[in-house]
């Protein structure tokens, strides 16, 4: 059954996010309750504490002060939140969402992933799967951060999908004097333009 | 391993797309890396009426009077793109009130803000898909910096759906507009019956008499393919 593919209704449309929304998806600075922040993992959730924080920039190198950047991975041991959820990650949630400030800055706290299957079950290297929306993206980009310190980046089958002189722009870099702190800009076009995915 | 199939994402529009210029410094130059669906993406975040308090629907009810302009019901089902529902799904909704002006601080439309109508809710869908709105027939408005730009009126929809795969943010639009083919957000998806998708239809069997209008607006995700998980049935 490959090619039968009963007659599918076209899908809706993807429509940019506009600059508007954040007093409903990002409602902090609007007294609201959000839905999902930065914090894709509470104090307490097991696993190496990890920070990421970055910048998203347009094609001119400026910051891109309206962008809304989602993030989902899994837990320390590979498991995803909601699916296959156990009691020792209840506080862990899995998915974070953040507004970029006015200079593009976003910030994300959370746990370092564990190793979740790939195709025919090889391994992939710890990563963190982002959803990058804002006004002027008519469909949001989709784009994966791995970590510079993981050896498993070597044989990580979908880092191994992309040129490999453009694999640094999916790397997240530890900073120097602040442990657990990782950089990870995000670049929609031109010099250093990060790496999307489409699945 | 292709759970869910690609084809249908052609209805999405392109990156870029001049006559929407805020797409000329941020759509990516090169082509999107296809890959595999792994674990990650057909996994997705879990949220639904825990995440909804009561209220949050009814955006007319948010504030201690009621807001000026059309009262109007927005309902539809979520379903994929096999006709399936998508129950149990969040929806998160904004909006311009209905002079055409957003709460939001950059917003600095020379028109009225309305201190009864902030223009943001959720709902969940029901087990059949089902889900429903109250709210303000949003206005019109122009966008800042270019030589009278309007968007047609809209509600921002955003929608998780089962998977990382199936979120969408999408807007709705109202029937017979004759500001869709000035507005190059609307024109951005090629394919007509794709842009059509995103028009609500006027839906007079649920609207309330001598109380509001219904606009009927179902939302079509993308769906896991039929053949790889559907079981014969036993009953
Ligand atoms: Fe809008």
């Amino acid at each position: 059954m490959t090619d039968a593919r009963p007659e599918a209704e076209v899908i809706t449309p993807s429509q940019t996010v506009g600059p508007f929304f954040a007093y409903c998806l990002t409602p902090q600075d609007y007294g609201g309750d959000p839905l999902c922040d930065g914090m894709i993992a509470d104090e307490g959730a097991p696993g190496t504490r990890i920070r990421i924080e970055g910048a998203v920039y347009d094609g001119n190198g400026d910051p891109v002060p309206d962008a809304m950047v989602e993030a989902w991975q899994a837990d320390a041991e590979g498991r995803f939140a909601g699916r296959d959820a156990a009691p020792s990650n209840a506080r862990f949630r899995g998915i974070g969402r953040c507004e970029s400030r006015q200079d593009g800055s976003f910030r994300f706290e959370t746990v370092k992933p564990g190793s979740v299957p790939g195709p025919d079950g090889t391994p992939q290297a710890p990563h963190i799967n982002l959803n990058v929306f804002a006004k002027g993206l008519l469909r949001h980009l989709f784009t994966r951060i791995y970590f510079a310190d993981e050896p498993a980046n070597a044989a990580d089958p979908i880092l191994g999908l992309v040129d490999p002189d453009l694999r640094y722009t999916l790397i997240a870099r530890p900073a120097p004097d602040a442990p657990g702190l990782y950089r990870f800009d995000i670049r929609l076009q031109g010099k250093d333009e990060t790496v999307f995915f489409e699945a | 391993m292709t759970d869910y199939p690609t084809e249908s994402l052609a209805a999405h529009p392109p990156y870029l797309f001049p006559d929407y210029v805020a797409t000329r410094l941020r759509a990516p130059s090169r082509p999107l890396v296809i890959i595999p669906q792994t674990l990650t993406e057909i996994a997705g975040p879990v949220f639904g009426q825990a995440h909804v308090r009561p209220g949050d629907s009814d955006l007319t009810r948010q504030h201690a009077g009621t807001p000026l302009g059309e009262r109007i019901m927005v309902r539809g089902r979520v379903l994929d793109e096999n006709s399936r529902p998508v129950p149990d799904t969040l929806i998160e909704i904004w909006q311009a009130n209905a002079a055409g002006r957003y709460v939001h601080v950059v917003d600095r439309h020379d028109a009225p803000l309305d201190p009864n109508f902030t223009g943001a809710g959720r709902a969940v869908t029901d087990s059949d898909g089902w889900y429903e709105f109250v709210t303000i027939r949003p206005g019109c408005y122009p966008v800042p910096g270019l030589n009278n730009v309007w968007r047609p009126a809209h509600i921002h929809m955003s929608l998780f759906g089962p998977s990382f795969l199936t979120r969408l943010v999408t807007q709705m639009y109202f029937p017979g507009d004759p500001l869709f083919p000035y507005d190059p957000i609307f024109m951005s998806v090629p394919d007509e019956r794709a842009r059509m998708r995103m028009v609500s239809s006027l839906d007079m069997a649920m609207t309330r008499s001598e109380w509001a209008l219904c606009y009927r607006f179902d939302i079509v995700l993308r769906g896991r393919e039929a053949s790889l998980f559907e079981e014969p049935h036993h009953d």
